[in-house]
């Protein structure tokens, strides 16, 4: 793990401020440097007109190919709305005990629910998924601990309902996969 | 509950399968894959699985033929089927043929959650039934059938593979042996275990009584029949019914029970609409049966229904090295119901007990036992507390009308022929006392 980061690839423009708040909360969970870079992709080849959304699973095994000896895990951030073919949305996806993971923001933004938009809701839901996904890159699984970041979350209000850390037990489980990575 | 709920997905699409795959894992389910049916079918050959989430439209075998071939190989799997607006026709169909559930391809997450858990939630229901289950098997375990004799082993072996049939019983054996015990054993291990056994003593009653108690009764049928009633046949809708004494029965009552037993069907009293009822039948009887349809007082036809299978029950001086057990067992039992102190059988007694007949069988041992923990000093069951004297022994009392022959005896002999006196302590009326002398022939001895 030495000099390795959590490399977030922004797929797109996203605000500054935003990503910094997030950058920072990530890093105060995990314990793991993370480090912020930018990525071209054309994403257009990825979207499905059916169902006008954006293949997670494709998009996972592009960053699945891609070759970083610096990076601990990967994780591509997204604008776009994600799905996967058995379900109608996802927040974000990731290889359980992998090195890649997606994000959107898609449904995270308070616009879409028709409120206010709130860029400190918005940066506290992206800590929180990035955290559920790097949790599952690190090898946990779903915890019935409702306030577990490790819980699953379907709606974006399940996502707000939860807490940004660990519970005891993923802390506990978090730590001795981190020390077999 | 088991510890992890293990899922089988079947689809043809390898990116719905590699989604299922991620979601199941990240859930901590033990998922696998199969892209087809036939690959499916296999691997359900070599390990079971909780839940198998399948899509309806398959090249080769379809999610419909499958779950049918998945249901004769074990009924009670879960079977989900996904589809696609297009087919929800196919999956109502698959619902009808046994599918928990299906969903239309994609799924909201929410779904998709609540889905597998309420599968998950069922299993557990299921885990939980089955334990609750044996534990019933094991607490109807026949617990009042105390012994280790051969004899006794042939015949729990013999009530064992009698349980699992549907086929009727008699029980033959003694007064006193048991048999309403064995029945009780019969139907407490069979299938119908969860239904109840109910039991007519026919000796007990009267044609006209026995008609009501078996087939039930309307309103106003007969003087005191003042509402409806169920009869024993209809109580017993989905268990087993055990006619004790059936050799006592009148020729009418024969013909009515052979009709009902060949239907399963019979009018209440006072009725005429047609009730139906499965039940099982179990007699006993401690006459010759067969006898009694040789000399016609029995209808053939019926002991042959009836006669399906035959247990006799052996006596207690068959089963001598039952006897220290039994009466162990009966301490026990009566020590706790007068909330004595466990008291003990002095050896002696117990040698005594070995060596007795006990023609009332273990009715008599039991009885016995209960009256030395009344009388007896409450530390051990003396030699002397055991009514076991020679006059009885070799008693050949087998029916109701021997026994009040003999006991009127006793009691007139007690009162030295003093009538009035004797049908005081008889409960009955001169007159009554004078008929029953008439009827056994009974007479002063000088």
């Amino acid at each position: 793990m030495k000099n390795k980061s959590i490399i977030i690839y922004l797929c797109d423009y996203f605000d500054e401020k935003i990503i910094n708040e997030v950058v920072y909360k990530i890093e105060r969970t995990i314990h793991c440097p993370v480090t912020l870079k930018k990525f071209e992709i054309d994403v257009t080849n990825f979207y499905y007109p059916g169902r006008r959304q954006y293949d997670a699973n494709k998009l996972l095994k592009v960053f699945s190919d891609l070759k970083n000896p610096c990076a601990l895990k990967k994780i591509g951030l997204f604008k776009v709305d994600l799905f996967i073919p058995i379900l109608t949305f996802i927040f974000g996806q990731a290889i359980l005990n992998g090195d890649t993971g997606v994000i959107s923001k898609f449904r995270l933004r308070n616009e879409l629910y028709g409120l206010k938009r709130d860029d400190n809701l918005l940066a506290e839901r992206l800590a929180k998924v990035f955290i559920h996904e790097l949790g599952h890159m690190f090898g946990l699984i779903h915890c019935q601990n409702p306030g577990c970041v490790m819980n699953s979350s379907t709606y974006v209000e399940h996502i707000d309902q939860k807490d940004q850390e660990f519970c005891s037990k993923c802390r506990e489980n978090l730590g001795h996969n981190k020390l077999s990575n | 509950m088991k510890e992890k709920v293990s899922i089988l997905v079947v689809d043809d699409e390898e990116s719905v399968r590699d989604s299922l795959y991620n979601w199941f894992i990240d859930d901590g389910y033990d998922v696998e894959c199969a892209e087809n049916a036939k690959k499916a079918l296999t691997m359900l050959e070599s390990r079971d699985f909780d839940i198998i989430l399948a899509d309806i439209k398959m090249p080769g075998m379809d999610g419909l033929e499958m779950q049918r071939r998945i249901k004769t190989l074990n009924k009670d799997s879960i079977i989900i089927i996904m589809t696609a607006f297009a087919s929800v026709d196919t999956a109502v169909q698959a619902l009808k043929e046994g599918a928990f559930d299906y969903v239309t391809k994609p799924f909201d997450p929410d779904d998709l959650t609540y889905l597998i858990r309420n599968a998950s939630n069922q299993i557990a229901l299921k885990f939980e039934n089955e334990n609750l289950k044996n534990k019933i098997s094991t607490l109807e375990n026949v617990e009042d059938i105390i012994g280790e004799s051969e004899a006794l082993k042939k015949l729990l072996k013999e009530v064992e593979s009698v349980a699992q049939s549907n086929s009727s019983v008699i029980i033959t054996g003694e007064s006193g042996t048991g048999k309403e015990l064995i029945a009780r054993a019969i139907h407490a291990n069979s299938p119908r275990k969860f239904f109840p056994m109910i039991s007519v003593h026919c000796g007990a009653l009267t044609e006209s009584l026995l008609e009501s108690e078996l087939f039930g009764h309307e309103k106003g049928a007969f003087t005191g029949a003042t509402f409806n009633r169920k009869g024993r046949f209809e109580m017993a809708d989905g268990g087993t019914i055990f006619l004790d004494e059936i050799g006592t029965i009148s020729a009418k009552m024969q013909i009515e029970l052979l009709r009902v037993l060949e239907t399963k069907t019979f009018v209440r009293v006072g009725d005429n609409k047609e009730i139906h009822s499965d039940f099982r039948v179990i007699c006993a009887t401690n006459r010759d049966l067969k006898s009694m349809v040789v000399n016609g007082t029995f209808r053939e036809d019926l002991y042959y229904r009836l006669n399906v299978v035959n247990i006799k029950v052996p006596p207690l001086r068959e089963r001598v090295e039952d006897i220290p057990l039994l009466a162990i067992h009966f301490v026990k039992k009566y020590c706790t119901s007068m909330s004595r102190d466990l008291i003990s059988i002095d050896p002696a007694a117990l040698k005594q007990l070995e060596e007795f007949e006990f023609p009332g069988n273990v009715r008599e041992l039991e009885n016995m036992i209960e009256r030395a923990i009344v009388i007896g000093n409450g530390k051990e069951i003396r030699l002397k507390d055991l009514p076991l004297g020679k006059e009885r022994s070799n008693t050949s009392i087998e029916s109701l009308e021997d026994l009040e022959k003999k006991h009127i005896q006793i009691i007139l002999e007690k009162y030295q022929w003093n009538i009035s006196r004797s049908a005081k302590a008889l409960k009955v009326d001169r007159a009554t006392l004078y008929n029953k002398i008439k009827k056994h022939k009974l007479k002063q001895e000088n």
